[in-house]
């Protein structure tokens, strides 16, 4: 791990923006500047010499390329906000140029507008409740926001209850709002989590790990007893499994597997599967 | 002047412009160079659902929350869905079988609505098949 760092140390002392593409799957500094693809061929190092001529030399191709969390638009480059592993996903289809963006490790959340959470109800005042999703402030939840309710159907919310839902509203000039149905009014799935189970806190890059399409651990999980697991993406998971010492279990593993090798956690599973 | 009840449209063009004058002085504004916004092709996002393709939240095993378990299935084939786009109906009926049973259908359905003198029409055959329809008997003028 040392080594890259100091790579990309050398790199700003000189001060002299990389390839996004060269890049890729290596740690990049808060303060670096990455070229995107189609700036590459007029300012990279050694520039002049060497280079295929392209019929339309003029014009350059815009592809339109999102910048994700820990990236941000500098004029025509990007600028990297936090460290860790430059990522780039291809476009599946449609418009070009892709996603990059930086996955790095953190524990305190920032409410994200899409991003499905665990909240526990603070305070029930008038129409809405307040919701403690782990932000700066509490996010307002209107007793509207859930599946079948109306004005005198009101849902059973009580101070203390969790609650899985999205935001709507998640911007840095405004309070976070949520809410519990989709954009067809259903639930999905979301609302109050039911009684009795488990709430604990990891950091944010464990719930993207553990939610990873090809994820080992969950399946070797799943394969352990009858449980129910519910992941927010505040760094919240709440387990339930049919008794308190299950329910135990399955929260230390999920703690402790993010610093665990996976022959580390072969080992724990098989003796899981012994007693 | 000649019935005129109010000021002439010319005198009030001159004094909403002179109005017009002493607001625009009073308006504040910012005595810069305008800027022009250039058209970026770099989109800021700070969700990582674009990033990466996540799995859905909540999740059940070996029974313990059959409704989350149902969920799971919509939710992450939902996902997958959109990516397969291309989806041909499957015919349940042949059309082979679909003018087969339209045949013998328009038959049994006749009969229901004929009359006692059109059921000759619909007599079976020996093998059962219904017979050809004969000509109805028309009114012959007697040719003298």
């Amino acid at each position: 791990m040392a080594e890259p760092v100091s790579v990309a140390a050398e790199y700003l002392a000189g001060s002299r923006a990389r390839a996004a593409r060269t890049v890729l799957g290596q740690v990049v500094l808060p303060g670096e500047e990455l070229l995107l693809p189609e700036q590459e061929d007029a300012e990279g190092p050694g520039g002049a010499g060497e280079r295929p001529l392209s019929l339309n030399a003029g014009a350059r191709s815009r592809v339109r390329v999102v910048c994700g969390p820990g990236l941000r638009r500098c004029g025509d480059r990007l600028l990297v906000t936090k460290c860790g592993r430059l990522r780039h996903k291809e476009p599946g289809s449609g418009s070009g140029g892709g996603v990059y963006w930086v996955d790095s490790q953190q524990k305190r959340y920032v409410p994200v507008k899409g991003d499905h959470v665990i909240g526990i109800v603070t305070a029930k005042s008038g129409d809405i409740f307040k919701v403690d999703v782990g932000g700066s402030e509490p996010a307002s939840l209107s007793y509207l926001s859930f599946e079948g309710a109306t004005k005198r159907n009101r849902p059973n919310v009580q101070v203390g209850d969790l609650i899985y839902g999205q935001f709507v509203v998640a911007n840095k000039d405004m309070e976070p709002e949520m809410v519990c149905i989709d954009s067809c009014g259903r639930a999905n799935g979301m609302g109050v989590i039911g009684q009795d189970g488990l709430l604990f806190k990891v950091t944010l890059g464990l719930i993207r790990k553990l939610l990873a399409p090809d994820c080992e651990i969950i399946q070797e999980v799943g394969k352990l007893y009858p449980l129910e697991i519910v992941f927010g993406m505040n760094g919240r998971i709440w387990v339930k499994a049919k008794t308190i010492q299950q329910t135990l279990i399955l929260a230390n593993i999920l703690e402790a597997c993010e610093h665990m090798t996976s022959d580390q956690r072969k080992q724990i599973f098989s003796r899981l599967a012994e007693s | 002047m000649f019935m005129q009840r109010g000021l002439d449209s010319e005198t009030k063009k001159q004094l909403e412009e002179e109005e017009k004058k002493i607001i625009s002085e009073e308006h504040w504004y910012l005595d810069l160079p305008e800027l022009k916004e250039k058209e970026s092709f770099i989109i800021e996002e700070q969700s990582f659902l674009l990033c990466e393709d996540l799995l859905y939240g909540r999740m059940s095993f070996r029974g313990f929350n059959p409704e989350v378990e149902k969920l799971m299935l919509q939710m992450n084939a939902k996902h997958k869905a959109e990516e397969v786009e291309d989806e041909t109906v499957e015919l349940d009926v042949s059309d082979e079988e679909m003018a087969r049973r339209y045949e013998t259908l328009v038959g049994t359905i006749g009969k229901k609505f004929a009359r006692k003198r059109d059921h000759a029409n619909y007599e079976e055959d020996e093998n059962g098949d219904i017979k050809p329809i004969k000509a109805k008997k028309m009114f012959l003028k007697p040719q003298d």
